[in-house]
């Protein structure tokens, strides 16, 4: 418990840290957080909730997907959650090239999500199976199976290009 | 000595005779056999060499010679030398005496020669389908067969028997209409529970089927193969520098250890050599993947437990360490580094500097980050002792890497085999006798202090310029050859054969997790349910790299 507390006391606020972490400005991450919880507000109410989906993914995906919510992002102050249930959800987020394995579930996560819901897509695999078009066990794509209304690119999209994709999702 | 006269006398001791041998190169070793003697060359290796199963693999050279070739791959510490078993199959009855009741760890590479070329293991004990589900892929299509079409367009074509019909929006072979039968547990008080393939957090897709007799865990049962994109076959055909991509999106935590498997494979075949700088950057790179995943897991670990702040601040740890990989390579997963030859990327003054200044927070930080846990009687309460895997269950099926460490067994290829690079620098294997949840805690813990000396030691070899960074105008020539890395989870293994166009004949991949899935089975028994998180990332496998 000690330890703890020190460490809370030592390290301080991190949020929004973005020196020595690369090329993005701290500057940017909190205009950009704060236009996307305004546009949340306007179109959601107050928290917009995704349900993530890997249809055979190499897992790097994912791993952008979670550093979104690490404490330096820290996504959830916008108003943008990851729920453990389709249930809950108002969009999904789907990755990778849609092996045949995943086809059916990820048709049953879909309908069992109520509407109004979206689809958006994440990383270059899932709009046509990017490096895996064409392989005897992919669909070449979520938009054969479910409607996709956005798509935010890169091999993986780093946790800004995510922020800033879903911001344009949500004001358009 | 000779090792021809060394496996010709193992052999010999052993009472199996064979056709050829030949030291292709170095560090590798293969003998030839007749089909009949090669189950019997091969339980006699795996006996001698104490060396579980680390490939078996089918080759489809009937266009060639009419039959389909087997390879078993053995590791020999002792000699230095990666061993393979060689055998034709008859291209018109494909079969071959399964090896698995004597020897464990053949039993899933069994599975899967099965259902990708259709090669019976007569005998074999289990014969389900791993990748190809049953639900979707009609019995008696091999996508590993060289006469099955790389393009997907082809085999919808009726006319290859597989008509497909579409059940609202998906497609589904009318075929397929098989269900995987997961072994039962019956009895009063016996429940089954399935979870997956979509699971509640951020993760991959997966099956697990639980029975359990009040709380305690009786049998689990993990059921993969819902990544699978058919790597293998997509890269026949390509260009080497193609493929290299490829293999970096193999299993997305570990792609350098991946895309650096596949090129020291090629380079083997190729005989290139990569210069000095340009493999000190390599291995430096590897050390750095190996620390942002040891940190993620150990987060992982709390998280899983409900002790979210220490968790926070290792999500901090790697998030730092990414960073830092973005600025030294521009990529924040180490993608776009290796190429066949060397490495793209050279390392500046100005970035070692930036180097040693990030990895001093860091280490202080993870410092804090064990006291915090290691002095937490609950969290310790948690993993001491939970999820075992002994050390005799982890031999015989084969498990290798972390995993093995914390389970008494020291394999490390960067100490076993070790090549020019880590020979300049001083590290332990870590090893512990545990096997549990904590062992392995520990082994990472351990290791990533060991990787961030490493990495160290590394920077004060580089030159920092005027250096080559990869060989010029490589020739791509035809051969076959094995690359292997220890990657974070133990051997990423890449067997390429190359043809006469310098194009991929065959690359068979070996992720880890491959190995390793099957121990979270046998470590999860008698553990409650809600301790299987713990365990499940206590081992941190990967689902695209089993998968394929
Ligand atoms: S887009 Fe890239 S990172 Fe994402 S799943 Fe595909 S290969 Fe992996």
């Amino acid at each position: 418990m000690f330890e703890i507390i020190k460490n809370r006391l030592f390290k301080g606020v991190v949020t929004g840290s973005l020196r020595g972490m690369g090329p993005s400005r701290p500057e940017d991450l909190e205009a950009l957080g704060q236009e996307l919880k305004t546009a949340i507000h306007k179109r959601f109410g107050r928290s917009f909730h995704i349900r993530e989906v890997d249809t055979g993914s190499c897992g790097g995906c994912e791993s952008e997907i979670i550093a979104t919510t690490n404490p330096i992002y820290d996504v959830q102050r916008f108003g943008v959650d990851f729920v453990a249930s389709p249930r809950h959800a108002d969009a999904l987020l789907v990755t990778g090239p849609v092996s045949k394995n995943m086809a059916l579930a990820l048709k049953k996560t879909y309908d069992a999500m109520p509407g109004p819901k979206y689809v958006i897509t994440l990383g270059d695999c899932a709009p046509d199976g990017g490096l895996f078009k064409g392989s005897y066990y992919v669909e070449g794509g979520v938009k054969n199976i479910l409607p996709v209304s956005a798509h935010i690119p890169g091999c993986p999209p780093d946790p800004m290009t995510i922020i800033r994709y879903l911001l344009i999702l949500l004001k358009v | 000595m000779d090792p021809k006269l060394i496996f010709k006398d193992i052999l010999e001791k052993g009472k199996v005779p064979f056709v050829n041998m030949e030291e292709p190169y170095d560090d590798e070793f293969s003998i030839n056999v007749n089909l009949g003697n090669f189950k019997a060359a091969c339980l006699e290796l795996h006996k001698v060499l104490k060396s579980p199963v680390m490939m078996l693999f089918a080759t489809d050279v009937r266009a060639k010679r009419g039959v389909f070739t087997l390879s078993c791959v053995f590791s020999s510490v002792k000699y230095r030398k990666w061993i393979t078993v060689t055998t034709d199959i008859d291209g018109e009855d494909p079969r071959f005496e399964s090896l698995s009741k004597e020897m464990y760890s053949a039993s899933l590479f069994e599975r899967e020669i099965k259902e990708m070329f259709g090669i019976e293991p007569a005998g074999s004990p289990d014969s389900r389908r791993l990748k190809l589900h049953d639900e979707v892929w009609p019995e008696g299509l091999y996508p590993l067969r060289k006469d099955f079409p790389a393009v997907a367009s082809l085999w919808r074509d009726p006319a290859m028997s597989c008509k497909d019909v579409c059940v609202g929006g998906v497609t589904m072979s009318a075929a397929a209409s098989g269900e995987y039968k997961f072994k039962r547990i019956e009895g009063e008080g016996v429940f089954e529970i399935p979870v997956g393939p979509v699971h509640a957090g951020i993760i991959g897709p997966g099956h697990f089927r639980f029975s359990v007799a009040g709380e305690p865990i009786i049998n689990m049962e993990a059921r993969l193969g819902f990544t699978h994109r058919g790597v293998e076959k997509i890269l026949e055909g390509r260009t080497v520098s193609d493929a290299v991509k490829i293999t970096e999106c193999v299993s997305g935590d570990a792609s350098f250890g991946h895309s650096l498997a596949f090129c020291q494979a090629v380079e083997k075949i190729c005989g290139i050599n990569v210069p000095e700088e340009a493999s000190v950057v390599r291995a430096m790179m590897l050390e750095l993947e190996r620390l942002y995943n040891h940190a993620a897991d150990i987060g992982g670990m709390a998280v899983d437990v409900g002790f979210s702040f220490p968790s926070a601040y290792a999500s901090i740890i790697k998030e730092s360490i990414l960073a830092l990989n973005k600025e030294l390579t521009g990529s924040r997963y180490l993608k776009n580094v290796n190429r066949i030859g060397g490495v793209n990327k050279n390392l500046t003054i100005e970035d070692i500097t930036c180097l040693r200044g990030s990895l001093k927070g860091i280490l202080k930080d993870f410092g804090e980050l064990k006291d915090m846990l290691y002095n937490s009687v609950s969290f310790m309460d948690r993993v001491d002792t939970a999820g075992i895997l002994k050390k005799k269950t982890a031999e015989d099926l084969g498990v290798i890497g972390l995993a093995a460490r914390a389970s008494g067994i020291p394999m490390d290829i960067r100490k076993d085999f070790p090549g020019g690079t880590y020979k300049k620098v001083r590290f332990d294997v870590i090893k512990e006798s545990g096997g549990d949840c904590l062992a392995r805690l520990n082994v990472r813990t351990a290791e990533f202090a060991g990787s961030a000396g490493m990495i160290l030691q590394f920077a004060d070899i580089l030159k920092c310029g005027g250096q080559k960074l990869f060989a010029d105008h490589p020739a791509v020539r035809p051969g076959s050859g094995l690359g292997y890395v220890e990657s974070w989870r133990g051997a990423v293994l890449y067997w390429v054969k190359l043809d006469e166009k310098g194009t991929i004949e065959r690359c068979k991949i070996v992720d880890p997790s491959f190995h390793n899935w099957e121990a979270l089975s046998f470590a999860v028994l008698g553990n409650i349910v809600p301790d299987f998180p713990l365990c499940n990332k206590s081992f941190d496998l990967s689902y695209s790299g089993n998968d394929l």
